[in-house]
């Protein structure tokens, strides 16, 4: 009787999990579709061809291509800033238990929760008055800090545990504190600090707020920046929005695929520890 | 032994304050000092004590963003936590003992999906599918005869916020799952099984045994969630642009929209500060929880 009972919950579960990938079946379908057949047929029709040419256009018209390196650029540079600065931060805090460690510690968290419109106008104000308004590396330097507030939280209570004898061991071997952090706690930590480079890199991909305000000019914007103005000057057609859609998910995916693990594991980390 | 070049921990934290110090510390005093101003953006600020405060008081649009804060709160912290607390336990002690769990981390990745996606491209997927004329969602709902329904689901007053809602569920519900389900590996089993020894229903399980055991990570997702939920900006840009007339307004696109398109810079200013301290507020009870958890722990 189990048995019976085992497969309509299977089923619910499998239905429920459909419906949540459904939306970027629906977008991969109506993306390879001709306006033509997409106005005549409507969204729900399976496609009768590929057609290739509402991506085409779209990829030219926003020059695609340089929003993905854009995105690649920006989003690399600020995950390995950010894990950097973390390494550095977390070993004063987690090895070097530097006095008022909670209060230090508590501040890095707290910056990271701050939201970001608390900061957007005075960065807005001070990158103009330095010159560097309108520039892919102010956002680095911006996204560099603020992912590292996080990423001293983490590796600092990870460093915290770290096995002390290997320290000593190290140091009685006459290394200094410099090349104990870079030749042995980093060397050790390397699980915990891919973790934080994938979630850097990812988390820095998506943000929305920040670029949209700092890159206005056509050649420095992010895919996200991109697509979320391009959509919100509502001048797209449904197939046009379908291709800027797929063309958006597709990244995501690919970085989804390759990281899920990571990503599924660093979460639960993040979130308990 | 003598160490030549010996200097102190503190001395790595050096880089990490300055960046600190002139990336966020400056910015925020500034932003905060802003709020005690009128100012344009342009020209001098001109002092104001807590004028912008006052205003912000009586005015309407003002709270009801806030309200609409509350409803986000729902859509990203409440339904997904409990949503995601019934698929957890379902795919972890369910799918996975009976189906393996090759097929349950399957599942848990359909779920986790819409999480990885930048928001700006989940509004532009959903503005279609919400469309109210050439949008998928009133398509299914003609073909199945249900054309009455019919909706211009984004652009009515009346459902506009519901939609959103409906929106951020799907975006945040993976986040909890995948929380929920690392934290059921840690029960341990001896408890499931003397449960099912005493005849305890699945449900009757989840109750006694599964929601008691992985409190810890509930109290922080629905923490971490509600200040995500008030932080809400990306998606209302692009789903709504905080219309039609105000109806799906939030905090952080209200202090958004002050800025950069009323430049009423002192009053944006105002209006991101109450935000933060009630997220700094928040963080602080989330923070506190977290330190006790973990004492219980040791």
């Amino acid at each position: 009787m189990r048995a019976l009972r085992r497969y309509p919950v299977l089923a619910a579960l499998i239905v429920a999990a459909v419906l949540m990938v459904l939306p970027f079946l629906v977008v991969a379908v109506n993306a390879v579709k001709s306006p033509a057949e997409y106005s005549s047929n409507g969204p729900l029709s399976l496609p009768e061809g590929l057609y290739l040419d509402g991506i085409k256009d779209f990829w030219e018209r926003v020059d695609f291509g340089q929003k993905l390196i854009n995105s690649v650029l920006i989003s690399s540079s600020v995950a390995v800033g950010a894990a950097v600065l973390s390494v550095l931060n977390a070993y004063a805090i987690g090895i070097g238990r530097v006095k008022g460690r909670p209060w230090v510690l508590a501040f890095f968290v707290l910056a990271n929760m701050l939201p970001q419109e608390a900061l957007v106008y005075p960065v807005y104000y001070l990158s103009k008055q330095v010159g560097l308004y309108d520039t892919r590396l102010s956002v680095i330097i911006v996204f560099t800090v603020i992912q590292a507030a996080f990423g001293t939280y983490l590796l600092s209570s990870v460093l915290g545990a770290f096995p002390r004898e290997i320290i000593e061991a190290a140091r009685i071997d006459g290394a200094n504190k410099w090349q104990v952090l870079w030749r042995v706690v980093v060397p050790v930590s390397r699980p915990t600090i891919g973790v934080l480079l994938v979630f850097f890199f990812i988390w820095t991909w998506n943000e929305f707020l920040l670029p949209l305000v700092m890159l206005i000019s056509n050649d420095n914007q992010t895919v996200s920046v991109a697509l979320g103005v391009l959509q919100g000057q509502r001048l797209m057609d449904a197939t046009m929005t379908n291709a800027a859609a797929l063309l958006g998910v597709l990244p995501a995916v690919v970085f989804f695929l390759i990281f899920q693990r990571t990503l599924t594991r660093g979460i639960a980390a993040g979130a308990v520890k | 032994m003598n160490r030549p070049r010996e200097y102190p921990y503190t001395l790595f934290l050096v880089p990490g304050a300055l960046a600190f110090f002139a990336v966020i510390v400056v910015p925020f005093l500034m932003n905060t000092g802003i709020s005690l101003t009128h100012w344009q953006g342009v020209g001098t600020p001109e002092w104001a004590g807590l004028d912008n405060y006052r205003t912000l008081l009586d005015d309407d649009a003002f709270w009801e963003s806030f309200r609409h804060s509350l409803a986000m709160v729902v859509a990203m912290a409440a339904i997904p936590t409990a949503l995601g607390l019934v698929l957890a336990a379902s795919l972890f002690d369910f799918v996975g003992k009976h189906f393996g769990s090759r097929t349950a981390s399957v599942l848990r990745a359909c779920f986790y999906l819409p999480q990885v996606l930048p928001i700006a491209v989940a509004g532009i997927v959903w503005s279609w599918i919400l469309a109210p004329d050439d949008g998928a969602l009133n398509d299914v709902l003609k073909a199945v005869g249900l054309g009455s329904l019919r909706h211009d689901w984004l652009g009515d007053p009346d459902f506009a916020l519901y939609s959103v809602m409906g929106v951020m569920v799907w975006v945040q519900l993976g986040f909890p799952l995948v929380v929920f389900m690392a934290g059921l590996q840690r029960v341990d089993p001896s408890l499931y099984e003397a449960a099912e020894l005493d005849g305890a229903s699945w449900w009757r399980r989840f109750w006694h045994v599964t929601l008691p055991q992985i409190r810890p990570e509930i109290s922080v997702v629905l923490l971490w969630c509600t200040i995500a939920a008030l932080k809400v900006f990306g998606a209302v840009y692009v789903l709504t642009k905080g219309g039609p007339g105000g109806a799906t307004n939030v905090p952080s696109y209200f202090s958004f929209q002050s800025f950069f398109e009323k430049t009423q810079v002192g009053y944006g200013s105002a209006v991101s500060t109450v935000l933060t301290v009630i997220i700094l507020a928040l963080a602080l009870v989330a923070l506190r929880l977290q330190t006790r958890a973990e004492d219980r722990e040791r």
